[in-house]
């Protein structure tokens, strides 16, 4: 190699080579230093946006993980408890029982739980949800839309690229700060 | 009860509607359950990343350049794959991160993680002063292929060089898109990262598949011929301070590590000094390349700019407004509730801002097609300059850029074989004191 050894003179391409990797090493503080001024520790991530969300089905295909990061999710404070729970049942069920053919979940992933006369309890079954937005349909055009999609971030790979928001028919996702993750319903004000 | 009765007081669809009271358990004073927030990765988490990062580069380099182990790779190799690849599941990572850099240059809104900064910047820094020991063993995509590479076969020279005009092809791609908002291509058709989630979509599952397949026989085809971020690390090595060498102290010109490579990087001694006619035809051939340069530039940039407004309706915005004018033209039932009838629902409350968003989206792609063009113009010049430009070799040695410094060719040394006992220095090969005639 040229100019390996010290007592060599410095060749011209050994020069050019010294030159470019100053270059290079200017080069690459310079973006450091520009993107230091903005950049931040803590990074964003993907969030649903429950108010523009259309419950289209499109989060249950289109996450690059096989179960997708998706789930439905629900607003206790906004559920009424209601015996016909038209997330819950098929919209014209046989009989209000846990049998699977009234039931509107295709995994059968919501639990509905006895709480008082006429109150039920509706809890989500995360392993089971495939975030198809079935229940959030019901609950939101007949009900008092508390169960809706969130995307959950213990799952969530936070691609560059979400693949579902490239599909979103309601453009209803966007990037949240990693300290705020969850757009969660609090109230009917939203 | 209530809630059937209620059933036939339901307005329209309105689902900002409290329909349903809810009840305040009086009777057995039941307590709501909490919604769950589970949080994203940890700060720490990340910071434990990037640390690793540098640990795994700073043991590769010790590897590489103090140990001269093949076996120390394969195995730093192995806890990258598991680490970076499997358990992180192939994000953060390098390759993308240009990406991240160029969108955050162009978009003083997103504010980009340190986390891929440093991803970004630490494999380009050692690369600078040490060649490309992020290749080695510490890029999962690159540890993985290396560990399946089981009977290489040589690649003929003139599909090495075309193919290895494909990563900066790619770089200019993922950079052009990323600047100006349109997507990050790289992380979309990266064929590995599929493996190391186990799923994803078919097409780029099959791709990924394919590639470990070939992977058998051509080593790290990826890397070789598609990785943009390996094309940024060739750049920074090709200046290295300090580089891979075969032999720990003087070539002999055994020729024995010439098939050692299985990555086409060893590059052999060059014939000496030719004879004046052909510097003459070679100096007018590269003038006429350099000349031919700009043009390249030109006719790229220009052919980038005419396929702009079709590579556009890719975006799902401008796929919209396209599907938008043409329903009005033309109406197509979607039926009910479809994703496409959603979407055309969308479009049809705001028609006005949605066609303003998809004009305003085409004319980045455009830009980004454009810009995109000029680079393939660029890089294919550079490449047939770089063809007519000969480098003086007295010994054989990797090539700076093309070597991933994988150790593979130090045993095949016998200079290498007698530092560590494994050959008697008498066995050797003398040192020749100079060329010998096979070269000249």
């Amino acid at each position: 190699m040229n100019a390996s050894t010290p007592s060599e003179p410095t060749s011209r391409r050994a020069f050019l080579r010294h030159g470019a990797r100053l270059l290079g090493m200017t080069a690459l503080g310079a973006l450091g230093g520009a993107l230091a001024g903005r950049s931040r520790s803590e990074g964003w991530v993907w969030q649903i946006d429950p108010a523009k969300c259309l419950h289209c089905g499109n989060c249950a295909t289109e996450c690059v993980l096989e179960q997708s990061a998706v789930k439905c999710v629900h607003a206790f404070a906004l559920c009424g408890y209601c015996n016909l729970c038209t997330g819950y049942f098929e919209p014209e069920p046989n009989a209000l029982t846990t049998a699977a053919e009234n039931q509107l979940c295709p995994t059968g992933a919501i639990q509905r739980t006895f709480i008082e006369d006429p109150y039920y309890e509706y809890t989500i079954d995360e392993e089971l949800c495939i975030g198809c937005a079935k229940c959030v349909e019901g609950c939101s055009r007949f009900g008092n839309g508390s169960l809706f999609l969130q995307i959950r971030h213990d799952r969530c790979v936070n691609c560059n690229e979400c693949a579902i928001a490239r599909t979103c028919p309601g453009d209803a996702f966007r990037r949240v700060p990693a300290s705020r993750p969850y757009l969660l319903k609090t109230s009917h004000a939203q | 009860m209530v809630s059937t009765l209620c059933l036939f007081a339901l307005g329209g669809e309105s689902p900002a509607e409290q329909r349903f009271p809810p009840p305040d358990f009086t009777e057995t004073g039941h307590q709501l359950p909490v919604t769950t927030t589970p949080p994203p990765r940890a700060l720490w988490v990340h910071y434990l990343d990037v640390a690793v990062l540098a640990g795994a580069l700073a043991l590769a380099l010790w590897l590489i350049y103090k140990k001269r182990s093949r076996r120390g790779l394969f195995w730093l190799s192995i806890f990258s794959v598991a680490w970076f690849g499997f358990w992180k599941k192939g994000c953060v990572c390098a390759i993308g991160a240009p990406q991240n850099v160029a969108y955050a240059l162009f978009h003083p809104e997103y504010a980009v993680p340190l986390t891929v900064v440093a991803f970004f910047a630490l494999p380009l820094i050692v690369a600078l002063f040490a060649g490309r020991a992020f290749c080695a063993a510490v890029c999962p995509h690159g540890a993985l292929q290396d560990l399946v590479l089981v009977k290489p076969v040589k690649v003929p020279a003139w599909l090495e060089h075309a193919l290895g005009v494909l990563p900066f092809v790619f770089l200019g791609f993922g950079l052009s898109f990323a600047a100006t908002g349109s997507g990050f291509p790289v992380c979309r058709y990266d064929p590995i990262v599929p493996i190391f989630r186990l799923n994803g979509p078919s097409l780029m599952v099959a791709l990924g598949v394919l590639t470990l397949l070939l992977g058998l026989w051509v080593g790290r085809p990826y890397c070789r011929f598609a990785c943009p971020y390996g094309a940024l690390l060739r750049l920074a090595a090709l200046v290295s301070r300090w580089r891979v060498r075969v032999t720990p102290d003087s070539c002999t010109q055994c020729r024995l590590c010439e098939n050692a490579c299985p990555f086409g990087a060893m590059r052999e001694p060059s014939p000496g000094v030719a004879s004046p006619p052909f510097v003459r035809g070679d100096r007018r051939r590269l003038a006429a390349l350099l000349g031919l340069l700009p043009v390249l530039v030109a006719a790229g940039a220009l052919i980038g700019h005419r396929l702009g407004p079709a590579v556009a309706k890719l975006d799902p915005t401008v796929a919209l407004a396209e599907r938008f004018l043409q329903q009005q033209q033309s109406p197509v039932d979607h039926g009910l509730m479809t994703p496409e009838a959603l979407s055309l629902q969308r479009a049809e409350r705001d028609p006005k801002g949605l066609l303003q968003a998809a004009a305003e989206m085409r004319g980045r792609f455009v830009l980004a097609c454009a810009l995109f063009g000029g680079w393939v113009g660029l890089v294919l010049g550079v490449k047939l300059v770089s063809l007519s430009v000969h480098v003086r070799r007295a010994d054989f040695e990797p090539d700076r850029g093309a070597c991933f410094a994988c150790a593979r060719c130090f045993r095949s040394c016998p200079q290498e074989l007698v530092r560590l006992g494994l050959m008697p220095a008498a066995e050797a090969p003398r040192p020749a004191s100079e060329p010998q005639a096979v070269n000249a």
